[in-house]
């Protein structure tokens, strides 16, 4: 093998077995449809309560849900849920019993709420899509730096647990609050860097659909989706979905810290869309989730047989809505049809989706799948772009082959 | 298991010893049926408590105390000028994130590193700054 770079690269890949007892082994590996590459990703299972998930980094963990568990039902399993953390400092032991979550700042009467008291309180349960904002950031083009995720930074859970608004309420939030910032366990690995805290408005906090959750589809959640309890945002991209939720502060001033002042802000435009390269537009805080529907059980590329129906199925969100319709065309966009829709577990769900091809004709068959959201809105034919490569929800596509 | 909860489990036992005296089970390590008609809700609540891992519980619900271990080492930087970035970035993250990511300029990267110092207080030296963003400018993702 001639020693360029790439294959010094390769080798180290290739190499990995000596050394450290807890390394992220890799099992096998993936090839993802990432435009320019690097396509490889290593596929492990050395990840505790996880099963085979794809590794796009180590530490702190960055898992993306393999493509193929998307077809088996519109949960998915807490073992192969997407995982995403921002420090490495990450408790690996957590002690339930004495757990404490904070309730502070602009309120009447301070709380330390162990989780006895949490479950003892009045209990919600709510199916709703935890989505990454940068999921799918890796079939951006032009291409742009961050998590190389392709569409597995998502997942849908039925999440049970209590109304943000009672914990509030149980504190008494005081005349003049204005949001409320979360923070969890984890932490910086250098001193002076940014916690990782989110906030929300007030009036979104106390809307009772925000949720803190202490189980997702009906079991304890793994310690790297948050054990013990996560804040659950309907509609809302998964950096608010705040994780090990430790400690919630009322405020009575916006909040100006990093991760709501600097990082992930969109453009304030229609979509989050701006062209390539430009610059001076104004940002806003990440937010809503658009709609989105996928393919699940036909890959790019799939074979099928002329003149046989071919039933394409799918899952699709609403994103901050519910799923109005899910239509398929064949004909690049000229003519639509609609999708059967499958049991509706709530409107920020994941929906089920089916179609079925009658006949499909001999040659290069492209199928294009777009959801419309109870508001109207419907996916893009054409992608947004923005240097963030947040909020992905163009048209999704896929070849079959047909012969 | 702790020992304090082994005791605890024992407790529970000799309170369901009428039970267990009743229906003829020879000792603790015995199987106690979930539901007799003599057994007061005091033993069976004493029992399920003491069959219980330690956690938080309450309203049905357990919140187990858990310790897990997580994978600390990804593969590592390699090649020429390999020995900055193991020194310089590895500390806060793993090198997958960098080996994953798509050609970028050699403007972008050297943003991307200011980033690392100046927004999350990477504490890299000044001198080193230019041998990061020449090892990731010379990067030649997916061929």
């Amino acid at each position: 093998m001639i020693p360029t770079r790439r294959n010094v690269l390769r080798l180290a890949m290739t190499g990995l077995a000596a050394g450290a007892t807890s390394r992220a082994h890799a099992d096998t590996v993936v090839q993802l449809p990432v435009p320019g590459g690097p396509s490889e990703r290593a596929v492990t299972t050395a990840f505790p309560q996880k099963g085979a998930m794809i590794l796009q980094r180590t530490r702190p963990p960055l898992l993306e849900t393999p493509w193929e568990v998307f077809d088996r039902g519109v949960f998915t399993p807490n073992d192969q849920f997407y995982v995403r953390w921002h420090w490495a400092v990450i408790p690996q032991q957590v002690d339930a019993e004495s757990y404490n979550l904070a309730v502070r700042g602009h309120v009447n009467t301070p709380l330390q709420l162990s989780l006895d008291d949490i479950l003892a309180m009045p209990r919600v349960e709510m199916a709703a899509v935890n989505q990454c904002s940068g999921n799918s950031r890796g079939l951006f083009s032009p291409r742009v730096s961050g998590a190389q995720w392709t569409n597995g930074a998502m997942g849908n859970a039925k999440w049970t647990g209590v109304r943000l608004r009672d914990v509030l309420d149980r504190a008494g939030v005081k005349p003049g609050a204005t949001a409320v910032r979360f923070n969890g366990l984890d932490e910086p690995v250098v001193p002076d860097g940014p916690d990782f805290t989110k906030s929300l408005d007030l009036d979104h906090a106390r809307d009772g659909e925000v949720m803190i959750a202490f189980q997702m589809n009906g079991a304890s959640l793994p310690l790297l989706n948050g054990f013990p309890i996560r804040l659950i945002v309907p509609g809302w991209y998964s950096t608010y979905w705040v994780k090990m939720l430790s400690d919630i502060e009322v405020l009575d001033a916006p909040d100006e810290t990093y991760w709501m002042k600097t990082a992930y802000r969109i453009p304030d435009t229609p979509n989050a869309n701006v062209h390539p390269g430009q610059t001076g537009f104004k940002t806003v805080p990440i937010n809503r989730m658009n709609p989105r529907s996928f393919v699940t059980n036909l890959r790019d590329g799939a074979a099928a047989k002329p003149g046989t129906p071919l039933l394409v199925r799918g899952l699709a969100m609403g994103g901050d809505k519910g799923v109005k319709a899910v239509d398929v065309s064949t004909d690049a966009g000229a003519s639509w049809q609609a999708a059967e829709l499958g049991r509706d577990e709530g409107r920020y769900s994941f929906r089920q989706w089916q179609w079925t091809v009658p006949k499909p004709p001999p040659g290069d068959l492209r199928v294009m799948v777009r959801c419309t959201n109870t508001d109207g809105v419907a996916q893009p034919l054409d992608p947004a772009w923005n240097p963030g490569g947040f909020m992905r929800n163009v048209v999704e596509q896929i070849s079959v082959k047909v012969a | 298991m702790p020992i304090n909860l082994m005791t605890v489990a024992f407790g529970a036992v000799i309170v369901a010893g009428l039970t267990l005296a009743a229906i003829g089970h020879p000792g603790a390590p015995a199987p106690i049926p979930l539901k007799t008609a003599d057994a007061p809700n005091a033993s069976l609540a004493a029992k399920e408590a003491a069959s219980r891992p330690p956690g938080a519980f309450a309203g049905g619900v357990l919140l187990a105390n858990i310790s897990v271990e997580l994978p600390t080492t990804g593969r590592p930087y390699a090649g020429a000028g390999s020995d900055v970035m193991n020194a310089n970035c590895t500390a806060c993250h793993s090198a997958g994130m960098v080996l994953t990511q798509p050609l970028l300029s050699r403007a972008t990267w050297s943003e991307e590193v200011n980033k690392m110092r100046d927004a999350y207080k990477a504490p890299v030296a000044d001198a080193d700054m230019a041998a990061i963003v020449d090892y990731l400018a010379a990067m030649h993702p997916g061929g």
